[in-house]
């Protein structure tokens, strides 16, 4: 059984306007997505900005309410806070948040920024605090004369680390890491990274990894799931995914990634371009009339993908 | 944006009940009636009784709440208890008094506040920064009332130069001696009133200036070629005015209601100087109508900040 | 990149100094590199290497109070460091075009789009307003906006990122100058935007054959689109050479460390490579020796020089410090380092190179 499953989440904001300020329309920021984490999984969540893969983190979190849907954890479904209290979801559930800066209170020390989600669901004495907060430390490889410090004495890879330190405080099943490394530089991304999967290994913990660098999502995870337009556009392995991608927008995703190896960009940019244009030309076949991507479809084991009709008709004769 | 304008105002409403039933409880409240003034030892309680019955004071809270508001619709606040006037007139011929005060404040208030705050922020951490700080610090922490006083005791009793109380000289005549009169009474309370008050004006435009100087567009601007004059007046000028334009809103506020200390002081009879004198005399009739119309004063002057806002700054739009 | 192109800019031993508590620090320390017609020049590096230092003393847009530039940056006879302030704002716009790296804040939120690309004009031309107006449309059009009349009247914040970044190459290349700054011009995009506005980036250099110097930290950017690259850490270059030489055959232990600890690896049980220690803070920085080398401590002593200076490895090829010679890393050459420094890896190099 899986550690969580996401069933039908959708999160919708409303437009208001008019004179009396009535609902007039929906931003779907996240329009029914569906996937599953097992335990002690990384799973990938790709996309770009604007396409729902943070407000998918919040909502799984409790951050973000949940218009419709039912994301099931321990058999019960979390969308209701109260359940969530009930069953301390919270301490179960943690996040790591992209801006390490803005993330750490500035005013409190790091003492404090990782004990406190300890004090939320644990009665600790201050000894028994303090011996956890530096075994923390210690984890995330940082010296542990660094509870007396503030964030800002330290640098943004530091301070990542404090936030993965923070977020498995409460010894979580899960972590919501929302482009944890995103803001770094390659060599401390490196160190966040092996960090991230060692306490992984450690405590057994699964990530939900969000993130819209491919690269990085292709190192950290087996299974991952495409994001475009608060739909899912393509699920599967990483194998099916980065070596068989059948969504033109998969497809455009993986073009655009600039490869480290100068003598093929030729070759790599004729490509590109020959994606983007199919892209510009036919369009509108990958989406529905309202521009929205298509239900997925099951084209093996564990590769799905939102193709449009005609084409799993197409499929369809092909196999039978 | 004129829908939605509207639609504020039609929202102020409710806001203008609930401050109104609020003005009119806390009125109440108070110890004492417009008749304790009025009491001496020969006054006997059948006599107070009959008063307090004909003023309606007698009637249940809500009662009265209704007659004074249906009443404050028509324009009618009721008679001063003190003056024997009609509230709307009192009011009327102070408001007058205090928009002639507080406009030549407020011009004098930019007219000073705007270069300091330009010179702190662009000479930021020299020493004419280093002052301009300095004079913010004194002129905020020095009470009013002393400095109204000493420049009294020095302008007006000593050198004699400014009268000293009043807004309008008994022997003005003409158009052209009334006006004259009429600002010659004016000048020092407003100069004092700009030079003490001009402090967040400074403060706001500074640090927008310190800010701005390090944005990005400065850096775009400044890779155009665009000369360094230009680049202060067109870019990080310009977008460092944004807080005080919509600070203007507010100001409008600040013209009706008046500088309660330095009218009081001045002995100009403008709407603070009302305001204090009705407190003190238990003139509730006076104080619910000010305070009300402060109180409109104040959402009509948000809304104002908004509109501003939505005019000067593309990214705020109000539809 | 053909060298026979005429030389745009000739930086001969800069050296740009911040001024930290009354005492000056080089930011950028000795760096002499060169821009040819036609090229685009990559400067790579992480933060804290210098690189944006390198372009901002270019385009001569530090702070002259607390900011110290010395060593020539030579434009057609022309010396850029102290310049004048008048003449720099001729060349600034006209010769020399800048990209920044958010191109939200990079734009002022008050003014029109097209109001802020006529600026330029403006300054460096004699067009009329009208002529400015269809320039400005001209422009917007060359950088693939869809609606040029519409956009020219519309505010930064109505614009897509993407769009935003045209706006900001229109604006950089407004007088077609030889020379255009792109200060880290992608990172603030999505990839599939970061791909277009690189192809466009190399398509305005087709038209009109300027010298791009490419700043970013990005080694994928770098090598799809740059001709030549210079690799920066803690002031200093510490390789150079084409973007074949560097990539396909990258000699300095910090490229080479770089491109290790980049995620490409198939397996997911594989640990990223990590480059031990920390980029030295500018007041921090050891200013003897190699810079690199405390974050290679199983390296000898011995195998740097005291004072590192850039060798030719093969032409066009530089490297910094001879430990390149010897360079490799703890778990290639385990019988090596069990000989040479064993253990020497986990402890910090306390007593510096």
């Amino acid at each position: 059984m899986s550690l969580i499953e996401i069933k039908d989440l959708n999160v919708h904001y409303p437009i208001r306007s008019g004179f009396f300020n009535r609902i007039t329309d929906y931003v779907y920021a996240v329009d029914g997505i569906n996937f599953n984490i097992e335990e002690g999984e990384t799973y990938g969540l790709i996309g770009e900005s604007g396409s729902g893969k943070s407000t998918t983190g919040k909502a799984i979190v409790g951050l973000e309410k949940v218009t419709s849907g039912q994301i099931i954890y321990n058999n019960q479904d979390i969308t209701d806070r109260r359940t969530r209290k009930k069953m301390h979801y919270n301490k179960d559930v943690q996040m790591i948040f992209q801006d390490s800066m803005s993330s750490l209170n500035p005013r409190k020390r790091i003492e404090d920024i990782i004990a406190e989600p300890m004090r939320n669901f644990e009665s600790l004495t201050d000894t028994e605090e303090r011996d956890r907060v530096k075994e923390l430390l210690d984890i995330v490889g940082m010296p542990s004369d660094s509870i007396y410090k503030y964030p800002h004495e330290f640098s943004g890879g530091q301070r990542q680390r404090i936030g993965v330190a923070r977020a498995v405080a409460t010894h979580p099943k899960l972590i919501i890491a929302d482009e944890p490394v995103s803001a770094l530089d390659l060599s401390v991304q490196a160190q966040v990274l092996n960090f991230m999967k060692k306490i992984q290994k450690e405590f057994d913990i699964s990530y939900l990894f969000i993130s819209h660098d491919l690269g990085v999502v292709k190192h950290m995870c087996r299974n991952l799931a495409i994001m475009h337009r608060g739909r899912l556009v393509e699920v599967g392995t990483r194998e099916d995914i980065y070596n068989n991608p059948q969504h033109i927008y998969t497809k455009r995703l993986l073009a655009a990634i600039p490869k480290v190896n100068p003598s093929g960009r030729e070759a790599d940019k004729a490509h590109r371009r020959a994606v983007e244009k199919e892209y510009q030309e036919h369009q509108e076949k990958w989406y529905d009339k309202d521009g929205k991507v298509f239900p997925l479809q099951q084209i093996s084991d564990t590769h799905y993908v939102a193709l449009p009709p005609d084409e799993i008709a197409q499929m369809k004769t092909e196999v039978g | 944006m004129w829908k939605t304008i509207l639609r504020r105002v039609i929202l102020m409403i409710p806001q203008i009940i609930v401050l109104s039933l609020f003005v009119f409880i806390l009125a109440k409240m108070m110890p004492g009636d417009p008749f304790t003034g009025l009491i001496t030892p020969q006054t006997s309680p059948a006599q107070i009784a009959r008063l307090r019955k004909e003023a309606g004071l007698d009637n249940p809270w809500y009662v009265q709440y209704v007659d004074w508001i249906g009443r404050a619709l028509h324009g009618d606040f009721g008679m001063s208890y003190q003056m024997q006037r009609p509230v709307t007139s009192i009011i009327g011929e102070r408001a007058i008094n205090t928009l002639y005060l507080s406009i030549l404040s407020v011009v004098l208030t930019y007219l000073i506040g705007i270069p300091l705050g330009v010179a702190a922020g662009r000479y930021e951490g020299t020493w004419i920064d280093t002052s301009i700080q300095f004079y913010n610090f004194i002129s905020m922490s020095t009470p009013g009332f002393v400095v109204y006083m000493l420049a009294i005791a020095l302008f007006g009793f000593a050198l004699g130069w400014f009268p000293t109380s009043g807004s309008i000289s008994v022997n003005a005549s003409g158009v052209i001696g009334t006006i004259g009169s009429r600002i010659y009474h004016i000048i020092l309370p407003s100069l004092l009133i700009a030079i003490l008050g001009n402090a967040s004006i400074v403060q706001y435009l500074r640090s927008g200036i310190v800010d701005n100087k390090l944005e990005d567009y400065v850096k775009t601007a400044r890779s155009k070629g665009v000369p360094e004059r230009v680049v202060f007046n067109r870019h990080i000028l310009r977008n460092s005015l944004l807080p005080i334009a919509a600070f203007f809103g507010n100001v409008i506020t600040g013209l009706l209601s008046g500088s309660v200390f330095a009218e009081t002081i001045f002995a100009y009879p403008g709407m603070g100087k009302l305001f204090i004198d009705s407190v003190s005399g238990r003139d509730y009739s006076i104080m619910t109508a000010l305070i009300l119309l402060y109180g409109i004063l104040t959402l009509l002057g948000n809304l104002l900040s908004d509109i501003i806002m939505s005019i000067v700054d593309p990214r705020i739009r109000i539809d | 990149m053909d060298t026979s192109d005429e030389l745009l800019l000739d930086i001969q031993h800069l050296h740009t100094a911040f001024r930290v508590h009354d005492h000056f620090y080089d930011a950028v320390d000795d760096v002499s590199l060169t821009l040819h017609k036609n090229e685009i020049l990559a400067l790579v590096g992480e933060s804290g290497s210098g690189k944006s230092t390198l372009a901002t003393s270019i385009i001569g847009l530090h702070n002259p109070r607390n900011t110290k530039v010395t060593g020539d940056i030579m434009y057609n006879e022309l010396n850029l460091v102290g310049l004048s302030e008048a003449l720099f704002n001729r060349i600034r716009g006209n010769d020399i075009g800048m990209i920044f790296q958010d191109p939200l804040s990079a734009l002022n939120p008050l003014m029109r789009i097209g109001d802020q690309i006529a600026e330029t004009l403006v300054y460096h031309t004699k067009l009329s307003e009208k002529e400015r107006e269809a320039r400005v449309l001209e422009l917007l059009d060359q950088v693939g906006i869809p609606d040029p009349p519409l956009t020219a009247h519309q505010y930064p914040h109505e614009l897509s990122g993407g769009m935003r970044q045209r706006v900001m190459i229109a604006i950089a290349i407004a007088c077609k100058p030889p020379i255009i700054i792109a200060d880290e011009p992608t990172t603030a995009l999505d990839v599939t935007i970061q791909a277009q506005i690189l192809d466009l980036l190399e398509d305005i250099q087709k038209e009109i054959g300027s010298g791009i110097l490419l700043i970013t930290h990005d080694l994928g950017v770098v090598a799809e689109t740059a001709d030549t690259v210079a690799v920066m850490y803690s002031g200093q270059i510490v390789e150079q050479g084409t973007v074949y030489q560097v990539f396909e055959n990258p000699l300095h232990p910090y490229t080479r460390s770089l491109l290790r600890s980049m995620p490409q690896a198939d397996s997911d049980d594989e640990e990223l490579h990590v480059i031990q220690g920390t980029v030295p803070s500018l007041v921090n920085m050891e200013r003897s020796g190699d810079r690199f080398a405390p974050r290679i401590p199983w390296i000898p002593e011995s195998a740097h020089e005291a004072n590192p200076v850039l060798h030719e490895a093969e032409p066009g090829h530089l490297v910094r410090c001879t430990c390149y010679k010897t360079f490799y890393f703890p778990d290639e050459k385990p019988e090596a380092a069990a000989a040479g420094a064993a253990g020497n890896n986990v402890q910090n190099p306390s007593e510096g190179a």
